[in-house]
Parts: structure tokens; C-alpha cells; sequence
């Protein structure tokens, strides 16, 4: 019970400590974790993390359920990822409650505005940065322009595309295997 | 029963999400235009928020969705509902396939899967800069996305909101080819904008 405790309250603490998503975790992470609490050696950090990045989901989520997985089983799992997610509940919860107190402001709303332009420079840049990592031929090339145009015309679930795409990679390689 | 409705939006958008927070925002977007829950515009602001608090930013943002539903219960089970895929799956991956990153399959379903998601986002991308960066009217998704178009006093030039456009332009530059700039933390530039929105008050208001 103490060491699931201080799992929780660990991933809570690296829950508070990351800030700007996922990627920004793995050097604290690599301090907690495998350093102060020798929960993990650096190698399967790695390793969590990558197949954090290749599972659906968060990936700070992902990364938490592995080494709290490994460290105390299924138990230890679901702590540390309740523990990573519990400072985003209560933080974000009160701000929420106290921005839509103010949402109608003349200052709240132009900031807001403002900072929706912000959003549209910060998603671009995510798109391109992921355009980089994820486009590396044709066939991918193809695929994202095919669910980009796809997706913006047509009324369509995410989860189509994302489900036809993977079927889709499997078929592409399969056949360039064969092929080869 | 509005808890399970949530509950199982945010299941979906946790099971198939691939690369992380942003990734979660098609998601999201869709769930906006498919419930009537929240608007796209407070959907970027709940984004803008997520990206300026401490914890993963797809955390943050299922909080924040969930808590603009049904209050603090909508945010937990809002959370609890993007996680529950995460638990389910590492742990099957972690108890029965060791070598899961070497499974041929797993690399070659990743193969499409990754380029899709990037086209998820950027269609999102899209949908959110014709909002914000035009005055285009964009009705409903069944009656297409160009069908009404709504021509101001200020003719083809008033469809384009030309102070978010250059406030759009300034912030591109300083985030990818500034130098002592391009490194900093969005939060830096979130602040910038808000402060700019309200000097130059962007809302109109």
C-alpha cells in the first residue's frame, strides 16, 4: 500500500513538473524514475517511451502505466497513471471554473481572441513538426494529404481514417515486401 | 445518462488518438460539431489554456472539455474516459507481447497511421485558421464548408480578419526563424497574444 502511495504521488509530482506535453517529461522522468527511485533502468525508459508514442493515447499516460506496471503489476499501473493525470484535474478544473466567470469581460474576450491566433500558429507548428517525423515517401506523403483533404470536406468520424490508414500501412508494406 | 455519453467520447478519442496530446484535437473537434457540447472557438480556448498549465496537454484539455460539460464530475470521468484505453492497452502490451515495438505488424499498420494522424491535425489546423483568420461563415458541416459566404462592407478584402492575420504572421516568424526567440515556451507567446488582443482589442468588444 506505501509503495503504491508513493507511486502515485511521485507521477503526481511529474504530473505537475511537465509542462508542455509528453516530450517535455522524459528528462524528468529519467531523474525519478530511473535515478532517485530505480524503478526502471535507463533502457527500458526508452523503450517505454517509444512504444508510448506508438500506442493510442497520451503518451505521458502511456509512459506512466508501463513503469507503474512494472514496478507493482496492474494495481501499479492504474496508480501511476491516476497519480500523473490528478494535478491536471484539480488545476485545470479551478482555472476553468474561474475563466468562465469572467468569459464575459471585454478584456477576457479580446484576450481570448488574441490568443486564438496564437492557436492557430501553435497547431501549425505541431503539423509541421509531425509532417516531418511521419511523411518520409510517397505512399505517406499520399496518405496524409488524402486524410487532410478527407477530413476537412467531408463530414466524416476521425476514427475512420485513422482505422482505414492503419490497414492501409500494413497493405503498403506487405506489398512492397513482396514486391521487393 | 450525460456521464456515460462522456465517458465513452472520451474512450474513443483516447483509443484512437495516435502521437500524443495534439493528436487528440480532430478529435475533440469533432465531438464539438457532432454533440453541440461546446463551440469551436472555446475548444481553442480550452487549447490555449492546456498549453499554458502544468500536466500533458491531452490531459488538460479532456479536463477542461469534460469540466465545460458537467462541471468537476464531467472532468474526472472526461479523464478517466481518455486513460482507460491507455491502462487497457499497455497493460496487455506489457503483460503479452514483449517484443511488441519488433512486431512487423505494429511497424507497418504505425507506417500509415502516423502520416494520418498528421493530416488529422492539419485538417483541424485548417478548419481553425478559416475560423479565427476569416469572416467567412462557415453554417454546418452537411451544407459544406464554403456555402455561405457572408461579404462585409469591406468587400473581398473584409473576408480576411487582417490584424490576426498579421499578428498570425509576426508570431510564425518569431516561432520558427527568430533565433532568440523560436525556443521559448508556447506559454511566452500565448501570453504576447493575449496582451496583444487586448490592446488592440481583437474581439471587437
Amino acid at each position: 500500500m506505501k509503495e503504491l502511495w508513493t507511486l502515485f504521488w511521485t507521477f503526481a509530482k511529474m504530473g505537475v513538473m511537465t509542462f508542455g506535453g509528453g516530450m517535455a517529461m522524459l528528462p524528468i522522468l529519467q531523474r525519478e524514475v530511473v535515478e532517485n527511485k530505480h524503478w526502471a533502468t535507463e533502457e527500458e525508459l526508452t523503450d517505454y517511451y517509444a512504444i508510448g508514442q506508438c500506442t493510442p493515447g497520451i503518451i505521458a499516460v502511456n509512459t506512466a502505466t508501463f513503469i507503474g506496471q512494472k514496478y507493482k503489476g496492474i494495481a501499479g499501473g492504474i496508480v501511476a497513471t491516476l497519480g500523473v493525470v490528478f494535478p491536471s484535474l484539480v488545476i485545470i478544473s479551478i482555472l476553468a471554473g474561474l475563466i468562465n466567470n469572467f468569459a464575459d469581460l471585454a478584456w477576457v474576450q479580446n484576450a481570448f481572441a488574441g490568443i486564438q491566433v496564437c492557436v492557430c500558429v501553435l497547431i501549425f507548428n505541431a503539423t509541421v513538426k509531425l509532417l516531418k517525423k511521419s511523411v518520409v515517401d510517397k505512399p505517406t506523403a499520399a496518405i496524409f494529404l488524402a486524410v487532410l483533404v478527407g477530413s476537412t470536406v467531408m463530414d466524416v468520424s476521425p476514427v475512420w481514417f485513422i482505422l482505414v490508414a492503419a490497414v492501409l500501412g500494413i497493405l503498403l508494406k506487405n506489398w512492397e515486401v513482396k514486391g521487393a | 445518462m450525460i456521464y456515460l455519453r462522456l465517458f465513452w467520447e472520451f474512450f474513443k478519442t483516447g483509443l484512437f488518438a495516435i502521437g500524443g496530446g495534439m493528436a487528440t484535437l480532430p478529435f475533440l473537434h469533432d465531438m464539438g460539431e457532432a454533440t453541440g457540447w461546446f463551440t469551436q472557438t472555446q475548444l481553442m480556448n480550452m487549447l490555449a489554456v492546456s498549453e499554458s498549465t502544468p500536466g500533458p496537454i491531452g490531459i488538460n484539455m479532456a479536463t477542461y472539455v469534460g469540466f465545460t460539460i458537467a462541471g468537476v464530475p464531467g472532468a474526472v470521468i472526461a479523464t478517466l474516459g481518455e486513460v482507460t484505453p491507455s491502462i487497457i492497452v499497455i497493460l496487455i502490451i506489457a503483460a503479452l507481447l514483449r517484443n511488441f515495438r519488433e512486431n512487423r505488424y505494429v511497424d507497418r499498420a504505425f507506417y500509415g497511421l502516423r502520416p494520418a494522424s498528421t493530416g488529422l491535425i492539419g485538417a483541424a489546423c485548417v478548419s481553425v485558421v478559416f475560423e479565427v483568420l476569416t469572416n467567412i461563415v462557415v453554417t454546418s458541416p452537411e451544407t459544406g464548408l464554403f456555402n455561405q459566404f457572408q461579404l462585409g462592407d469591406g468587400g473581398l478584402a473584409g473576408l480576411i480578419s487582417w490584424p490576426g492575420l498579421i499578428l498570425a504572421a509576426v508570431l510564425l516568424a518569431l516561432t520558427n526563424w527568430v533565433k532568440p526567440t523560436k525556443n521559448l515556451h508556447p506559454i511566452v507567446f500565448i501570453a504576447a497574444s493575449a496582451v496583444v488582443g487586448v490592446v488592440f482589442r481583437f474581439a471587437g468588444v
